[in-house]
């Protein structure tokens, strides 16, 4: 299958609509975190109306030229009327400082919340922000003949993202969302090699932490006639576009039925030199499940992985953190746990922790801070407790589980307290 | 010192406060639901519904108002990073 995009110049991907993108294929790493195996490539496209030309993103900063000399092969500067920023990362955003200067007439349509990034990306040139208009769901930007409308798509996977559809033609301009780090010149789906694993892999990366956020983006986009999806990285999906928005809904969308969906579900980790901790995480778990309307589920971090925990962690409304203190700190599966949930929305659910220890017992602080760091509500002091619990110590566990199971169900009785007496 | 009540509704717990305490102060304290992001201000991430006593929280600045336009926020809600106890009763939950 011959090449698209080896030349300089713009490739048609529907009448009047070019892709005017670069190609990275020597990236290894995205953003530190993403593995690219063939590179990735940053999408822009240009729009043609009667009256007027769209830009539709723009590309990385130091691959600008590649960007200019494609869009120069399909418009000139004094045509450009509209310029729409989809999300303003700086793989999407970097040659906009130029292409401003460039096109200074044109308005620049973007979502409410990208309006303080676009200042602070402009910041540095020094130059006056250009006008810019922020748009939100059904607004339209009319070029003559072609009417974009936009699509509030936030959190995908920054706060300002949106997706931009371009009517008459039923072509999506969608961002991030459907994208991924995929290098191949011959650009559309039904023609570059296998790109399924980095779809996926992208979705589990980028997108995993904002599910809900992607079934309500679908939502807006399951109704429109699509004849193509535009995504800003990899493949152009011409063939059977649909089928990638209904594998995301299946992404977003857990796999197995939920058996304890009609409860509220609390997990207990825990990780036990010498049983006393494990003692304490099984007092915890009868505390909580013997208040009705939760579910309790309890694991040792020494019998499983990492990845599976993240899973479970995902579905949990509670989670519960039982830890040993060696050398001054929690343990290091605990460590690990508490450092791999990037891919997974937690901000929110309901925090514990507690553990028995020998001589400091700081574990249990440190992993309150880090419950709270990580955006979790601890709304229950954690329980630290001498060397062997005893059944006094046992029973304090047991009210701990009691007590998050009342958080959880929404059951908790009222207090009073002063400020003077919260640590 | 002249105090204040502020009642966190989501976790069923009313604290009693010097006035001039940040919502921010006491809320993490207590453990509310409220999340917080930047703490400066500017992400919106600990936007609050003021679900009573708004007018005993100082009002505003000029950088919060804008923030909260910016992000559309409803009337009635706050940065609880910003908003300040000045007296009087409040009843706050996550927006």
């Amino acid at each position: 299958m011959a090449a698209a995009a080896l030349t300089d110049h713009a490739v048609e991907i529907a009448p009047g609509v070019h892709w005017v993108g670069a190609l990275d294929p020597h990236l290894r790493s995205f953003d530190i975190i993403l593995k690219t195996a063939n590179g990735t490539s940053y999408n822009s496209y240009v729009v043609r109306g009667e009256n007027g030309v769209a830009i539709i993103d723009t590309v990385k900063e130091n691959f600008a030229d590649d960007f200019f000399r494609r869009l120069e092969s399909v418009a000139s500067y004094d045509e450009i009327t509209t310029i729409v920023l989809n999300h303003l990362e700086p793989d999407h955003s970097g040659a906009l400082p130029e292409l401003l200067k460039r096109a200074p007439q044109a308005k620049v349509y973007l979502s409410s919340r990208a309006q303080m990034m676009l200042k602070a990306l402009l910041k540095p040139t020094g130059e006056r922000p250009p006008e810019y208009i922020p748009v939100t769901t059904d607004d339209e930007v009319d070029l003559g003949g072609r009417t974009l409308r936009f699509l509030h798509t936030p959190y995908l996977h920054w706060p300002d993202t949106q997706c931009t559809y371009l009517v008459e033609d039923g072509l999506l301009f969608t961002g991030d969302i459907f994208g991924c780090h995929f290098c191949d010149n011959r650009l559309f789906n039904d023609t570059v090699g296998d790109f399924r694993f980095s779809f996926e892999y992208y979705y589990a990366h980028i997108m995993r932490p904002f599910r809900e956020y992607v079934l309500d983006a679908i939502a807006l986009i399951e109704p429109l006639t699509i004849n193509l999806i535009a995504p800003a990285h990899g493949p152009i999906l011409r063939h059977a576009p649909r089928d990638y928005v209904h594998r995301y809904r299946e992404l977003a969308t857990p796999r197995l039925f939920n058996e304890a969906r009609s409860e509220k579900t609390l997990v207990v980790f825990y990780i036990s030199a010498y049983g006393n901790t494990r003692r304490m995480a099984e007092s915890l778990a009868a505390g909580a499940e013997s208040i009705g309307g939760v579910r309790v589920s309890l694991y040792d971090l020494e019998g499983g992985e990492s990845g599976i925990f993240t899973d479970l962690i995902e579905e949990a409304d509670g989670l519960a953190f039982g830890s040993p203190t060696i050398n001054a700190d929690a343990v290091k599966p605990i460590w690990d746990v508490l450092s791999s949930l990037t891919t997974v929305n937690i901000k929110g659910k309901l925090g514990a922790a507690f553990g028995s220890y020998g001589w400091s017992g700081e574990a249990v602080r440190l992993i309150e801070d880090r419950l709270r760091g990580l955006k979790m509500r601890v709304p229950v002091e954690g329980l630290r407790i001498k060397l062997v619990p005893d059944a006094g110590e046992l029973e304090e566990c047991r009210n701990l589980g009691e007590q998050l199971a009342r958080h959880l169900t929404g059951r908790v009785e009222h207090r009073e307290i002063d400020m003077a007496a919260l640590a | 010192m002249p105090k204040a009540k502020v009642t966190f509704q989501d976790i069923g717990v009313t604290v009693t406060v010097p006035a001039g305490t940040r919502l921010i102060e006491v809320s993490e304290k207590v453990g509310a639901g409220i999340t917080y992001g930047c703490r400066e201000g500017e992400c919106c991430t600990c936007l609050t519904k003021i679900v009573s006593g708004g007018e005993f929280l100082a009002p505003p600045s000029i950088l919060e108002d804008q923030v909260l336009k910016d992000n559309m926020a409803p009337r009635g809600h706050r940065l609880a990073c910003q908003a300040q106890i000045i007296g009087g009763d409040i009843v706050v939950k996550p927006a």
